[in-house]
């Protein structure tokens, strides 16, 4: 291994700085071992056009652990992930986070020239799946996913298809769309003739076009307004009404009218009314289902667990999946992989990181016989365990079977869009029954047609535009600025948020540690303890060797890892010790809680590395800006910080520490039943109950691609600053949104007053019915973005 | 006036034909992925194996 003193060295695959040691190929540098595999890979295949298409495109490798896959050729689990599966041919699709450029798509459609078996492989790129098609004889599924993986693209395999389901619903929304827009097309240019008035003599024309009209208005009606019509049902079962009654009631008015029209030629029938309705309607729904594809909102701790596992048969290790594991079972567990059930250690001891499970950032060394809770990552080498619980039953995965993961999403708020369709639906009723009395008495002949006009222009097409165009846009401006909503509801919650809560770890710090070094070493020294440091897998090592910049090409001699103490090497004659206070000999003052590394050389201590985490830039503004809204601070972790915490939140803010899932969920359930709506920012698994019984549990996270647990909305950590601008705007949306009301409602008062008259002809409704729509979604998308504007100009 | 109607029902016919292939397209998932063909198509095939965009 040849290292090289280098400064600033972009690896020629990931374009990341080498901050290790450099490995040289061709002229060429690469950061890390993995990299210049990938490379050695495509160049013995001459597939290095890859690097032609973009600049350093490969995904950096040094953080993805060897995973073997080899569970994937078990008959139970290969069953699942395949999606056809023949002796000759398999067709499986691979979901795989990395993919992020035109060199991505391009590697993974040419895995045929690297692995023979393979038949082709076509990337979607929208989806961030890969699906390949490969003989099964000649190459195992498992051998795929550790192609892939060798060259940066590690699968996610989840046993779950849900995403699946989604798209679909989209598709046929889509499909609906379209429907009703080409209707809507053909039966105004087929009504145009009447309004601009026919002559006596092209009676016959007029006729043709009115049951044209009908012909075309069946399908939008029908097919296209289905669900207005299905939701309107259901909501009327149960007793309720919401938006979709008055507009289901609406359609069919129309509809039965217009039919009613043109059968008896009364008139040519109100269908082009009708199509454009249900079009915009439609528009306004299409534009409200906006989802980020490539996020998951509603993942459990199933797709962060393993799904396989090393288990002892016998004199054998074969992988099964983790739900088989039953108490008693030896299962191995290696470097990188997470402990799946709570389980003792067999092994003499090993380092455990909690950090997603508890948030405490600091890796935990466990000894023989005791507890390995599920949810840590082990670090270092492999261990056996012995399985205490089974998965489901863990410490931490009981958590799910807390009452938030019961209920259902939707019940919990009562819309503001349903309000005010249920006044509105009242006060269009006692229109239409006033009106229709009156009538009676003066002209029972004209009776029924005045009802059914009033209850055709009530139809709140408007009002139900509002809300989707509204907060559509919201979602599109939050998006922009990097918080990604699970759905639009979610912003009408963020509007009545008072009591925010915030979780530690990798919410408010950042995930990573910062190391500083105090005391007095010289840049060679520094450079012997990255080689030094870079040798080892203990966490806090491979912390101390990233922040080093400088390197050392000296080869290490007698270099010993003693667990629990430090390490120990000699470089260029000097030996140099590296670890706890008690191994490298220093007696000083230990009182600061932060985690420190000593080094000494030839004996003598030279200072140590201090490791904490920092506060993100902008919290301390952040909390400043929202002031009384922040309740409480909610940590897993022990109260090491608790003074720089305390400085960071106003007075009465709550610091809690030591903290369990459960006391999470259950602290926010307490703020609920106290009238408190609350908004939780966490990003842990630990974190997961109080994010789903929050009212809005926002997941913050510095890769979007990595693993967050369920909750309603994902934020990009750098954003954190813009929290409270965020929940102002969301704020505005609801005024906006009541806006739009008021102008819709100032529409239906125009139709009604022609409606109550009898003067409701089919042209003045086909003019007005696209005039409010239009200009309610004018408006509501006009004031979004001016309000945005206008929120995140200043400061 | 019989040319009306006849150039109407051409008009229509066309205009089916349009949406039965929109609906095709959106069910056979060529709407899936809206980046990917767009950059597929300037890969280079070279020798061996030459890979066909579906």
């Amino acid at each position: 291994m040849a290292a090289v003193v280098q400064e600033d060295v972009k690896c020629y695959h990931c374009g990341l700085a080498c901050e290790g040691e450099t490995f040289n190929l061709d002229d060429k540098s690469f950061c890390c071992y993995g990299c210049k595999t990938v490379y050695e890979i495509l160049n013995e295949n001459g597939l290095c056009e890859y690097y032609s298409f973009d600049k350093n495109p490969g995904v950096s490798l040094r953080h993805v652990s060897e995973d073997s896959f080899s569970y994937l050729d078990e008959p139970a689990i290969r069953k699942k992930v395949v999606e056809f599966d023949s002796d000759a041919f398999a067709r499986v699709r691979f979901y795989v986070p990395a993919i992020h450029c035109i060199s991505c798509i391009w590697l993974l459609e040419n895995l045929q020239r690297l692995q023979p078996g393979v038949v082709k492989s076509e990337v979607n790129f929208a989806g961030k799946t890969v699906r390949i098609d490969f003989n099964p004889q000649q190459v195992t599924l498992s051998t795929l996913a550790r192609l892939i993986t060798s060259l940066g693209y590690a699968p996610k395999i989840n046993l779950k298809p849900e995403r699946v389901l989604n798209s679909s619903e989209t598709k046929s929304l889509v499909i609906k769309l379209a429907l009703a827009g080409f209707a809507f097309g053909n039966i105004m240019l087929f009504s145009f003739p009447e309004y601009l008035g026919l002559d006596q003599q092209d009676q016959s024309l007029q006729t043709i076009f009115s049951f044209l009209n009908m012909a075309l208005a069946i399908p939008v009606t029908f097919y296209s307004g289905r669900d207005y019509f299905v939701n309107a049902w259901k909501s009327f079962k149960q007793r309720q009404i919401n938006i979709d009654v008055p507009i289901a009631v609406g359609l069919l008015a129309l509809f039965l009218r217009s039919v009613y029209d043109i059968l008896f030629q009364v008139g040519p029938g109100y269908l082009d009314s009708l199509a454009g309705l249900v079009f915009f309607l439609l528009i306004g729904r299409w534009f409200q289902s906006k989802t980020y594809e490539s996020l998951a909102f509603d993942r459990d701790y199933k797709s962060y667990f393993p799904l396989a596992v090393h288990k002892k048969v016998g004199e054998e290790w074969k992988a099964v999946v983790v739900y088989e594991l039953v108490a008693g079972d030896q299962i191995r567990v290696r470097n990188m992989e997470i402990v799946p059930a709570d389980c003792l250690l067999e092994s003499e001891s090993a380092y455990l990181d909690y950090s997603f499970v508890t948030g405490e950032a600091k890796p935990i060394w466990v000894k023989k016989g005791e507890l390995v809770y599920a949810g840590g990552r082990l670090i270092g080498h492999p261990i056996i365990l012995t399985v205490e619980k089974r998965t489901s039953q863990s410490h931490l995965t009981s958590l799910w079977n807390e009452a938030a993961f019961q209920k259902p999403d939707e019940s919990k708020y009562r819309k503001i869009i349903d309000l005010a369709a249920r006044r509105f639906t009242w006060v269009v009723l006692i229109i239409a029954v006033v009106t229709g009395c009156v009538w009676y008495v003066y002209d029972p002949a004209r009776m029924w047609l005045v009802i059914t006009s009033v209850l055709m222009v009530a139809c709140p097409c408007a009002l139900a535009l509002a809300t989707p165009f509204t907060y559509g846009n919201m979602l599109r401006v939050f998006g922009r600025k990097g918080l990604y909503l699970k759905n639009a509801d979610v912003i009408e919650r963020m509007a009545t948020i008072d009591s925010l809560v915030f979780d530690k770890t990798g919410t408010l710090t950042h995930g990573a540690a910062q190391v500083k070094f105090i005391g007095a070493l010289d840049d060679q020294e520094l450079g012997w303890v990255k080689s030094l440091t870079s040798a080892s897998t203990h966490p806090l090592s491979n912390l101390i060797s990233r922040s080093i910049t400088r390197n050392s090409n000296l080869t290490i001699e007698h270099f010993q890892e003693r667990p629990g103490l430090g390490l120990e090497g000699k470089l260029a004659g000097v030996s140099i010790k590296i670890g706890s206070a008690a191994f490298t000999g220093f007696n000083g003052d230990l009182n600061d809680t932060a985690s420190k590394v000593f080094v000494s050389m030839d004996g003598q201590v030279r200072g140590y590395f201090k490791i904490e985490t920092q506060i993100r830039e902008q919290v301390r503004e952040v909390v400043t800006h929202l002031g009384d809204q922040c309740v409480a601070l909610i940590s897993g972790d022990q109260p090491v910080e608790a003074d720089r915490m305390k400085s960071l939140f106003p007075p009465h803010t709550q610091l809690l520490f030591n903290q369990n899932p459960h006391d999470k969920l259950r602290y926010i359930s307490d703020l609920q039943r106290n009238g408190g709506k609350v908004m939780m920012l966490g990003d842990g698994l630990n974190d997961s109950g109080a994010l789903q019984q929050s009212d809005v549990g926002i997941a913050v996270t510095d890769d979007t691609g990595v693993f967050t647990p369920a909750c309603d909305g994902i934020l990009a950590g750098e954003q954190l600053g813009n929290l409270d601008k965020f929940l102002q705007l969301a704020t505005s949306a609801t005024r906006i949104l009541k806006a739009g009301f008021v102008i819709s409602f100032f529409y239906n008062a125009i139709a009604l007053s022609f409606a109550v008259g009898g003067f409701l002809t089919p042209l003045i409704a086909a003019i007005l019915m696209p005039i409010s729509s239009i200009s309610v979604v004018g408006f509501s998308t006009i004031a979004v973005n001016w309000k945005a504007r206008q929120i995140f100009k200043h400061r | 006036m019989l040319i009306i109607i006849l150039l109407i029902a051409i008009s229509l016919t066309i205009a089916i034909i349009f949406l039965v292939a929109f609906v095709w397209s959106m069910k056979s998932g060529q709407f899936d992925d809206t980046y990917g063909p767009s950059v597929r198509m300037l890969f280079d095939d070279k020798k061996k194996e030459s890979k066909k965009p579906k």
